[in-house]
C-alpha cells in the first residue's frame, strides 16, 4: 500500500498531527493506557489494532480531550486537543450515541455546521457520506448503519485536517461496512490524516498505511501492513528441548519470539528454516514441528490475555 | 536528503469561533426542536390555556373585583405563571435527554463551549415561556373576562416571563442531577406540588393554617405574590423577594455544581 505516505517525516515547521509523551490513564486500579508514546505525522492512515480493551477508546478519548491522562501529554498539531477542536482541525466519529433523535440528519449537521468558523457546506458533506437522500428523516428513524454516516458527515463538516474513528463500522453488516469505508477512502484520497480503531483485522489491513497493535494499554507493534502481516505471519517451530535457555534462544537470528512451557519450546519466526536448523544443529531439541501461523491467529497471539509474546515494533 | 515542498501549516490559519460557538442558527433549531416535542408543547402551552378556560371564567367570582382589576385576571397571571415554568423547567430539562443521548459528549468534540451551551438552553427556555405567558393572555383577551387596565396587562406579562428564569435554572439543575430522558415526567408532577404550594391554583388561604406555614417557604409561593403585586397594587413583601431571590441562587447554585462535575476532565 502507500508506504511512501506513511513514511513522509514531519517537516520541523510542521508539527505532528499526534503526539502523545509517555501517556498513562487509569481508572481506580485499572490501568487502560500504560505508557503510551506516539507520533502520527499528516497524512498518514493509522490503524489502532487490538481486541476490547485493550486500551484503543481511552487513548482515542486522550487525543481528542475527552479525557485527560494521568501522566503524560497529549499534543495536536502542536496544541492542546480541545484547542485543535475549537479550530476545526480535529474531528471524530465515536462509536454510539451522540445523536438526538427528533432532529432531523440536515438539522444535525447545521447544528453542528454552525458552531465552526468555515465549515463546509453541509450538502457537501452529507452527499460525500451518502446520506442527500434521507436528510429530512429523523435522526430517530434512521438504521444504524445511517446514523453512522451522519456522525461522519457531522465530522467532516470542520474539513479537519485530522479524523478519528473509533471502531466506525461496529454493528454494521458487510455491505454497510463497505460501503462506510467506500466513503471514507473517496475523501481521504484529498490527504487528510486519518487514525482509526478496530478489532477487524481486515479492516486494519485494507484501509491503514499504518498498523499499531495494541494490547493491555500498550503498543505491542508498530509498522506497515505489511510490515506487521510479515511479523505477524510467520511460522511456529515447536520443539522439545530439557531445561532450555530463553535469553539463548532469543538470540536465534530470526527468532521474533520465545516462549517456555517447561521442557517445550515455542518459537515464532519469520524465518522458521534458519531457526530450525539452529535447533537440530546447535541443541540437544528433538520432536521439532513447524507450524503456519494465519493472520487472524498471529494477531490473537500478539494481543491475547494468555500470551507471553513480545514483538519488537519496527519503528 | 531530499527536502518535500511541505503545505502552509493549515493548523496556524484556522481560527476559533468567537462568543465560545453561539450563533443564531442554533438557538433557531433549539427552539424548534422544543417545539416538536409534542408533550412538553401540551404541558406548556395548552395545559395553562384549559386551566384558565375551566377557573378563570366561573361566573360566580370571574368577575368579582381583584386589586385594580378583576379575578378572572388574577387566574390568568396565576396559570401564565404556571405555564411559563412549565416551559422553562421544561426547556431547561432537555439538558438531561441530551446528556443520556450522549450529545453532550458529542459537542465536546465541536467548538461550542459548555458557557454557551448553557446559555442557549436558558434562552431557548425563556423563548418557550414568553410563549406560553403570550397565549395565555392572547386566549384570556379573547374571551374578554379579565379586567384590568392596558398597563398591568403587559407590567404582569413581563414580571411572569422574567420570573419564570428561577424555573430554567431549576431546570437545568434537574436536567443535570437527573440523566434520563423521562425527567419531565417527575417535573410534571412536582411543579404540580409546587403550584399548589404556591397557591397559583386555590388561594393559599383557604389552606389549613399549618400547611400556609410550610408553603411561604416553597419556591413558586415568592413568585406568585410577586407577579401579582402590581394588579394588588400592593407594595412588594421582603418575604417574597427573599423567597423568589434565595430559590434562584439555590437553582442556579445546583446547575452550576452539577455542571462543573458534568464536564470535568475525567
Amino acid at each position: 500500500m502507500a508506504e511512501e505516505r506513511g513514511r513522509r517525516p514531519a517537516a520541523g515547521s510542521q508539527p505532528a498531527a499526534v503526539a502523545l509523551r509517555g501517556v498513562r490513564k487509569n481508572f481506580g486500579s485499572v490501568q487502560a493506557v500504560k505508557n503510551i508514546d506516539l507520533d502520527v505525522s499528516s497524512g498518514e492512515i493509522v490503524a489502532f489494532l487490538g481486541p476490547n480493551g485493550a486500551g484503543k477508546t481511552s487513548t482515542i478519548d486522550i487525543i481528542l480531550g475527552l479525557s485527560q491522562p494521568t501522566e503524560g501529554t497529549a499534543e495536536v498539531f502542536g496544541m492542546p486537543p480541545r484547542h485543535a477542536i475549537t479550530r476545526g482541525l480535529v474531528s471524530a466519529v465515536l462509536q454510539t450515541g451522540g445523536l438526538l433523535k427528533d432532529f432531523t440528519v440536515r438539522e444535525t449537521a447545521e447544528y453542528t455546521a454552525s458552531l465552526f468558523v468555515r465549515p463546509r457546506p453541509v450538502d457537501e458533506a452529507l452527499d460525500r457520506a451518502g446520506i442527500t437522500g434521507i436528510a429530512d428523516r429523523r435522526v430517530g428513524k434512521c438504521s444504524g448503519g445511517e446514523q453512522q454516516r451522519l456522525r461522519f458527515a457531522m465530522a467532516l463538516l470542520p474539513d479537519p485536517e485530522l479524523l478519528i474513528l473509533d471502531e466506525p463500522t461496529t454493528g454494521m453488516d458487510v455491505e454497510g461496512r463497505r460501503g462506510f469505508w467506500g466513503a471514507i477512502r473517496q475523501d481521504t484520497a484529498r490527504g487528510r490524516t486519518v487514525l482509526f480503531a478496530t478489532h477487524y483485522l481486515e479492516e486494519a489491513d485494507a484501509y491503514a498505511d499504518r498498523i499499531i497493535l495494541l494490547r493491555h494499554g500498550q503498543i505491542v507493534a508498530d509498522g506497515t501492513s505489511s510490515e506487521v502481516k510479515a511479523m505477524a505471519a510467520g511460522r511456529t517451530v515447536r520443539a522439545t528441548l530439557p531445561s532450555p535457555d530463553q535469553a539463548r534462544l532469543s538470540a536465534i537470528p530470526g527468532a521474533d519470539s520465545v516462549e517456555v512451557r517447561g521442557d517445550t519450546v515455542l518459537i515464532h519466526s519469520s524465518d522458521s528454516d534458519a531457526v530450525a536448523r539452529y535447533l537440530l544443529t546447535s541443541t540437544p531439541a528433538r520432536d521439532l514441528e513447524i507450524n503456519t501461523r494465519g493472520l487472524e491467529d498471529a494477531f490473537i497471539a500478539l494481543t491475547s490475555d494468555d500470551s507471553d509474546t513480545s514483538a519488537g515494533g519496527s519503528r | 536528503m531530499t527536502t518535500q515542498s511541505v503545505p502552509a501549516p493549515a493548523a496556524l490559519t484556522r481560527e476559533a469561533p468567537s462568543l465560545g460557538g453561539f450563533n443564531v442558527t442554533v438557538l433557531r433549531l433549539e427552539i424548534r426542536r422544543l417545539l416538536r416535542n409534542r408533550r412538553t408543547v401540551i404541558f406548556a402551552l395548552i395545559f395553562p390555556v384549559v386551566f384558565f378556560l375551566a377557573f378563570g371564567l366561573n361566573k360566580t367570582y370571574a368577575n368579582l373585583q381583584y386589586g385594580h382589576g378583576n379575578v378572572s385576571a388574577e387566574v390568568m397571571i396565576s396559570m401564565a405563571l404556571y405555564g411559563a415554568v412549565l416551559a422553562t423547567t421544561s426547556g431547561g430539562a432537555m439538558v438531561s435527554i441530551e446528556r443520556a443521548a450522549g450529545w453532550s459528549r458529542q459537542l465536546r468534540l465541536t467548538p461550542l463551549s459548555p458557557v454557551a451551551y448553557i446559555v442557549i438552553k436558558m434562552l431557548t427556555a425563556m423563548v418557550l415561556g414568553l410563549a406560553s405567558v403570550v397565549v395565555v393572555f392572547a386566549v384570556g383577551g379573547l374571551t374578554g373576562k379579565p379586567s384590568m387596565p392596558m398597563y398591568l396587562w403587559i407590567v404582569s406579562a413581563a414580571c411572569v416571563w422574567i420570573g419564570s428564569l428561577v424555573f430554567a435554572a431549576f431546570g437545568l439543575f434537574m436536567g443535570y442531577l437527573l440523566p434520563t430522558e423521562n425527567v419531565m415526567q417527575f417535573l410534571g408532577i412536582g411543579l404540580a406540588l409546587l403550584s399548589f404550594a404556591g397557591g397559583l391554583f386555590i388561594p393559599l388561604s383557604q389552606f389549613p393554617h399549618i400547611l400556609q406555614d410550610i408553603a411561604q417557604w416553597t419556591p413558586l409561593y415568592g413568585l406568585n405574590q410577586l407577579v401579582h403585586a402590581p394588579l394588588l397594587g400592593v407594595g412588594v413583601q421582603w418575604a417574597w423577594a427573599v423567597n423568589a431571590v434565595a430559590w434562584l441562587v439555590i437553582f442556579a447554585g445546583g446547575a452550576v455544581w452539577r455542571f462543573r462535575k458534568d464536564t470535568a476532565r475525567v
